[in-house]
């Protein structure tokens, strides 16, 4: 016998129980818990999305759709950035001002590769206001994950409103399981001494997050 | 690591050792007292967090009544993604299984995310007798590794060291271990994680092997998540070409929608935040992102017996939060090494006798490792009620009874030692059906209560060692009762009303 059967079997023996019309679906999960925590307009949605994510350590911008060029490439400057790299769907415009040099993200980078590089630049899938959360969902603007974990500033642009939720419960739905998921709240943290919070331990220690507006953003 | 929790003594004398230390007991009333306000203030910002408390419990309960079909299913959906998915029936099968499969990428090392199951099965010193060696990445896992020592805290497990003594064995260990301490590393918190970000990068940077275990598996998506907040987690299941996951098979949900529900309460009991910094999801491998291949040990180890005890079962909901814990008066004081096992507090004193069996000393004492005082059932995000577990075992203890063990029905001995308790029970049983008996004796022990000494003599000894014993009164309630009616004939007196 397979360990899968004396397992399994094991499993059905522990559950002699359990009567034998009761299906797997039975009974149903009391689900009334709330979809969404208190009504909010849409701007106020936004304004919690932004106030979570600096409450946990994110830098947080806002701008126009059309500004986002200019800022884009002031944050970099900012921060000294020569190189950035970049996914393979981004908006071209979001870099075109930008002075840091463009590294594609191609598969057959190493780690140690991606390691020299000192920005990253992508969108996101959506926003969960309630939590301050970003999702990237590895889509042709976002790259695969492991370019916004190795350098250490990252900079998320999250297209408002479209792209923001109110909740977890709103966000997913309008997420597919299928796709690998990258769920960001600040930036990197411990608190494994002495529970004292320290930002920054494996990924990015600096994340900046942009609100951008607008109808060009989408 | 060589240390290991196997052998350790029972709970009352590890714990009469620990609670003498102040240090440890300084740390860990700081540590536990900081997180249960926090965690506090996070659950009052759901206004529904009740109904998100029974939600999940429902869900897991359905889940474990319909576990066969939960875990079939869920294997269907992981081998269609790509991933493969093999069973281990015990912790010595699932090391075999994860050993044979790291041999086979040719490989001698491993970085690991931070697995309460791998802790459990001793995953890293089997390895290493197969000359594998494991990495911890996890900072306080790494405290720990370097350290030589064992966790002692579900979450946070290097909670009972300050930030000097983090700081000593960093400078001691590193260097064992690969990059050394940077030079006068000072004991403060941001000095300390830049030493152990700048120690693992080169871990990371060329690991081939990484073997995490996971908080949730949906059996529906054949979708993986685990939640961390440093990083070393989303390193060790993105950087390398292959990943190993070791999973307890209690860990299934059944739908991609039930994650709502945990995604909510489990940042919010463990960590205190509203979400943690990282949740990863995979489901099967991707082309060109992440590990080309996926192993999935689907891990028995125990839950199968747990399962078989109705009472007990519940104990399988558990999302290992550790608010537990973080509430516990025992736990407070007696650290978590008391326990003898990677899963200490509350949870762990009903956790791990029914995953090994009630069957060594220390197994039989941890039903016994707490005051009954509730908080934990109150803190627990799937309302496992950790004190009713807790007399039950507590009287399977003492008076043995029928038990699974590895699949099979055996019946389990009591315990000896309590011998005295079981006496004192048949003895009252008797007196409770006579109750003549009763009222005599009732009317001799107030009679002779002055003569009463304040400890109990001979088996009663080590009871009375710890309680006083309650005073007896000059009138039994009976003799009271027959002689006022109930204080009636004083009330009519215009006495007590």
């Amino acid at each position: 016998m397979s360990s899968r059967d004396v397992v399994l079997a094991r499993v059905r023996r522990a559950l002699a129980d359990v009567p034998r019309g009761e299906g797997p679906y039975d009974p149903p999960v009391p689900r009334d818990y709330h979809r969404v925590h208190g009504s909010r307009t849409t701007e106020e949605t936004v304004e919690l999305l932004a106030e979570h994510l600096a409450d946990y350590r994110a830098v947080v911008h806002r701008c126009a759709a059309d500004d986002l060029p200019a800022l884009i490439g002031r944050l970099l400057a900012e921060r000294g950035a020569r190189t950035v790299v970049v996914p393979p769907g981004l908006d071209p415009r979001w870099l075109s001002v930008a002075e840091a040099a463009q590294v594609p993200d191609r598969a057959a980078d190493t780690a140690r590769e991606l390691d020299a590089v000192d920005s990253v630049v992508t969108g996101c899938a959506l926003a969960v206001a309630e939590t301050g959360t970003l999702v990237l969902d590895g889509g042709p603007d976002q790259g695969r994950r492991r370019i916004t974990l190795v350098p250490d500033h990252h900079i998320c642009v999250v297209c408002v409103p479209d792209q923001v939720v109110g909740s977890v419960p709103e966000a997913l739905p309008r997420l597919s399981p299928e796709r690998p998921l990258t769920w960001i709240s600040g930036p990197s943290a411990t608190s494994d001494i002495e529970l004292d919070r320290v930002e920054g331990v494996h990924g990015p220690r600096t994340l900046e997050v942009v609100l951008a507006s607008g109808p060009a953003a989408g | 690591m060589s240390r290991s929790f196997l052998g350790m003594p029972a709970f009352p004398r590890a714990a009469a050792l620990s609670t003498r230390d102040t240090r440890l007991r300084a740390n860990l009333t700081h540590a536990t007292h900081t997180i249960r306000d926090k965690r506090a203030g996070a659950v009052a910002e759901l206004d529904d967090w009740a109904q998100l408390r029974a939600a999940g419990a429902a869900i897991k309960d359905r889940t474990l009544r319909h576990l066969d079909h939960y875990l079939e299913r869920l294997e269907e959906s992981v081998t269609a993604a790509g991933g493969r998915v093999h069973w281990a029936a015990d912790a010595d099968e699932a090391n075999r299984i994860v050993t044979r499969l790291v041999r086979e990428t040719g490989e001698r090392e491993v970085v690991k995310v931070k697995s309460m199951a791998t802790q459990e099965i001793g995953l890293n010193e089997a390895l290493a007798q197969a000359g594998i060696r494991a990495y911890e990445t996890d900072l306080a896992e790494l405290i720990v590794q370097l350290g030589d020592d064992l966790p002692s805290h579900i979450l946070v497990p290097a909670i009972h060291r300050n930030r000097g003594e983090i700081r000593d064995i960093f400078r001691r260990e590193m260097g064992r271990w690969g990059r050394p301490a940077p030079e006068g590393l000072s004991d403060s918190p941001a000095e300390l994680a830049e030493a152990a970000r700048l120690h693992l990068r080169e871990k990371f940077l060329t690991a081939k092997v990484g073997i995490s275990g996971a908080n949730f598996m949906v059996a529906e998506s054949g979708t993986l998540v685990v939640v961390e907040s440093e990083g070393n987690g989303r390193m060790c299941l993105t950087l390398p070409e292959t990943l190993i996951s070791i999973v307890g098979i209690e860990k299934v949900v059944p739908t991609w929608q039930d994650l709502e529900v945990f995604l909510q309460l489990l940042p919010r009991s463990s960590t205190a935040e509203r979400m943690n910094p990282y949740t990863t999801t995979w489901t099967g491998t991707t082309d060109g992102d992440g590990p080309r291949t996926f192993h999935l040990v689907l891990l028995d180890n125990g839950r199968t017996d747990t399962l078989a005890d109705t009472v007990g079962r519940q104990a399988l909901r558990c999302i290992r939060c550790s608010a537990c814990l973080n509430v516990c008066p025992v736990y407070e004081r007696a650290g978590g090494h008391a326990y003898g096992s990677p899963y200490p507090g509350p949870i762990g004193a009903i956790l791990t006798p029914q995953l090994r069996g009630i069957t060594g000393p220390l197994e039989q004492s941890l039903p016994y490792a707490s005051s009954l005082c509730g908080a934990c059932y109150e803190v627990c995000p799937v309302a496992i009620d950790i004190p009713e577990v807790l007399v039950h075992l507590r009287e399977r203890v003492v008076e043995g009874g029928p038990v699974t063990r590895r699949g099979a029905r055996v019946v389990l001995k009591p315990a000896k030692g309590h011998a005295a308790e079981r006496a004192a029970m048949r003895a009252a049983a008797w007196a409770f059906d006579h109750p003549g008996a009763l009222r005599g004796g009732m009317r001799l022990a107030a009679r002779t209560r002055r003569l009463h000494p304040g400890r109990l003599p001979g088996p009663g000894r080590a009871w009375s060692d710890t309680r006083a014993l309650p005073a007896v009164p000059a009138e039994s309630f009976r003799d009271w009762w027959q002689r006022t009616r109930g204080g009636a004939d004083r009330s009519r007196r215009g006495g007590v009303k």
